[in-house]
């Protein structure tokens, strides 16, 4: 099991943020956490990364991660944000090679933890080429994106963790790093753990899904079930398959 | 043409910055100290403040040889040589302490100063002042040692307070705790001068800093602290361009954020008090000196320190070396050229930089 949750609580004060939310992903598993709004969802993403004060127990490769350094839980979890906002102009390439910085142990070894190839292999396959020595400032939302999700191909980690990763993307963005993801799962003992609001996409790539309202869980499993006329009725408290039918039925006719 | 400017200005400046611009920041440092060594009152030629440093050295070296004579000589390796080193190595510290301040909290007005840590210093040296504390036998270690004390004091209430207001230790926390210290540290020397009576002259020039009478021994105490805690932080290049990327992100790629920044931090407020401490508050330096370094060199800590530490002493020598010539024989004190120049510079710089790109 690569991540593994148990009875995971997270409380500010009397507010119960997640409430008893337990789920595991195994390799090759893409896991797509949904739900309305204050659900809780970027909580999970807190949590594994320490950031928030919770009980239960997060196991990262079968280990606990309070248990594990800073630099080797990084070789194995990797988070992708929604925004970045980067303070100096650093070159694409540099962002990408901090992504080695976990396997670098010396001060004076090189920045990409003497890994060029890895390095290289992420910038070639997000397509960063033709902006290697573009200050980060310059870029616009998608190539960002693909900036930092390509310093996690880098880092290499065995979990891929992104918190609504395409949030302030277009259409031709979000296909993309959905793309690339999907792509980077191929290879044996990678996992993939994703907070959306689309549930389209959520159908589309997850194999894998849990549905949080309130900071339950309401259902997990396949996305097809998870995803139910029921379940999500229930947690949106409006008729999704009707709303989504009749939005996407706007495009069958006219300009055909 | 418009075209092509906006191409070189999305590239990345300090693209080749190698060996043969270190080369040069290191040739400005060393003329600045050779200005230093010649200039002044008694005006001393090159090849004479040569040899006499020369003569020095040997004789520090190998007691066997006399040491040079003349009043020349005297002037140079007595008077000017430990007070061009104390004034280029402050300035090292200072630029290199402000570099890793701004890039560890992501913020190119971090300083030294802004987090509260020089005001700390220069209240204890005041207080030196104003009770007489001194150390029997040993002139001016009592300003040093309350200077320093209250740089770690200074530091120790910041970050007691911004854990106690924020447990994550978040960077505009400990900015907006360092600001509001800082304005109440310099109310508390207002109020020391205006009952300081006689030596409110003194006070005075030690808060706008000076280099005048600095000896060998501050020189070793600059360098020891430097070759500690800057190396300490220089060792940290590739952990503090994670801080300035962001703070989660360096988090994301393994760094070990809070114990990284205590570190950066104590170094940080060590280099300050000690600088403090022997020049009094010099301002700009930590500030400006990283700043116009990054548009050289880029924002790339591992190259940056190295080289902000290098312009901060060509910069700092400078600045002393105008302070004492300029207005010969009175002599400014150095935080006003500092302010003065540095000042100048910033606002032409920016406004440069800033209509190029639009």
């Amino acid at each position: 099991m690569l991540l593994e949750i148990r009875d995971l609580t997270v409380k500010y004060g009397a507010m119960t943020i997640l409430d008893d939310v337990s789920f595991s992903v195994d390799e090759g598993q893409w896991l797509m956490i949904a739900g309305p709004n204050g659900a809780g969802k970027s909580t999970i993403v807190n949590a594994i990364m320490s950031q928030a004060p919770y009980t239960g127990n997060v196991r990262v490769c079968g280990e606990n991660i309070v248990k594990i350094r800073p630099r080797d839980l990084a070789r194995r979890v990797g988070v992708l944000s929604q925004s970045h906002n980067v303070g100096y102009a650093f070159s694409v390439e540099e962002v990408v090679r901090l992504g080695r910085y976990s396997h670098t142990r010396r001060v004076f070894s090189r920045d990409d933890g003497g890994d060029a190839a890895a390095v290289d292999a992420a910038i070639e396959m997000c397509g960063l080429r033709p902006m290697l020595n573009q200050s980060v400032l310059t870029l616009s939302g998608g190539e960002l994106q693909r900036t930092f999700l390509a310093q996690l191909f880098a880092q290499n980690p065995s979990v891929l963790v992104l918190d609504e990763p395409t949030n302030h993307l277009d259409l031709v963005y979000q296909k993309q790093i959905f793309a690339l993801i999907s792509e980077w799962l191929k290879t044996p003992n990678r996992a993939v753990v994703s907070v959306v609001h689309d549930l389209s996409l959520a159908r589309a790539y997850g194999t894998h899904a849990l549905l949080l309202d309130r900071g339950k869980l309401v259902a997990s499993g396949v996305p097809r079930d998870v995803f139910s006329r029921e379940n999500l009725e229930r947690v949106y408290a409006m008729d999704v398959f009707a709303w989504m039918r009749d939005m996407l039925g706007q495009w069958d006719d006219g300009d055909s | 043409m418009r075209n092509k400017q906006k191409l070189n200005l999305t590239a990345r400046r300090g693209e080749g910055f190698g060996v043969f611009a270190y080369v040069l920041f290191a040739l400005a440092a060393l003329a600045a100290f050779l200005l230093s060594t010649c200039l002044g009152s008694v005006p001393v030629p090159l090849s004479d403040s040569i040899s006499a440093m020369l003569g020095g050295l040997r004789h520090a070296i190998f007691p066997k040889f006399d040491a040079p004579t003349g009043l020349a000589a005297t002037i140079v390796n007595t008077v000017r040589v430990p007070r061009a080193l104390s004034a280029g190595l402050s300035g090292a510290v200072l630029a290199l302490a402000g570099c890793a301040m701004q890039g560890l909290l992501k913020n190119p007005l971090a300083d030294g100063s802004t987090l509260g840590v020089s005001s700390g210093a220069s209240l204890g040296a005041v207080v030196a002042i104003v009770i007489g504390f001194t150390i029997p036998g040993i002139p001016f270690a009592g300003t040093t040692i309350l200077s320093a004390g209250g740089a770690f004091l200074a530091l120790l209430i910041i970050m007691t307070l911004a854990y106690k207001l924020d447990g994550s230790l978040s960077t505009n926390t400990i900015i907006l705790v360092g600001v509001i210290f800082s304005m109440f540290m310099n109310s508390v020397i207002s109020i020391l001068v205006t009952f300081s009576g006689e030596h409110t002259r003194g006070i005075m020039f030690w808060t706008m800093g000076s280099m005048s009478g600095k000896r060998y021994s501050d020189v070793l105490l600059l360098l020891v602290s430097l070759l500690i805690f800057g190396g300490i932080l220089l060792a940290h290049g590739r952990e503090l361009n994670a801080f300035a990327v962001g703070e989660d992100n360096a988090r994301s790629v393994g760094v070990n954020v809070r114990r990284v920044k205590l570190t950066v931090l104590i170094c940080v407020s060590a280099l300050v008090g000690v600088a403090v401490s022997v020049g009094g508050t010099i301002a700009f330096v930590g500030l400006v000196t990283p700043h116009m370094t990054r548009m050289v060199v880029g924002p790339n800590h591992r190259k940056l320190m190295p080289a902000s530490c290098v312009a901060g002493a060509a910069f700092l020598m400078l600045s002393d070396l105008a302070s004492r010539t300029v207005l010969s024989p009175r002599e400014l004190p150095i935080g006003v050229v500092t302010s003065l120049v540095g000042a100048v510079l910033f606002v032409y710089i920016f406004y440069k930089s800033r209509k190029g790109s639009r």
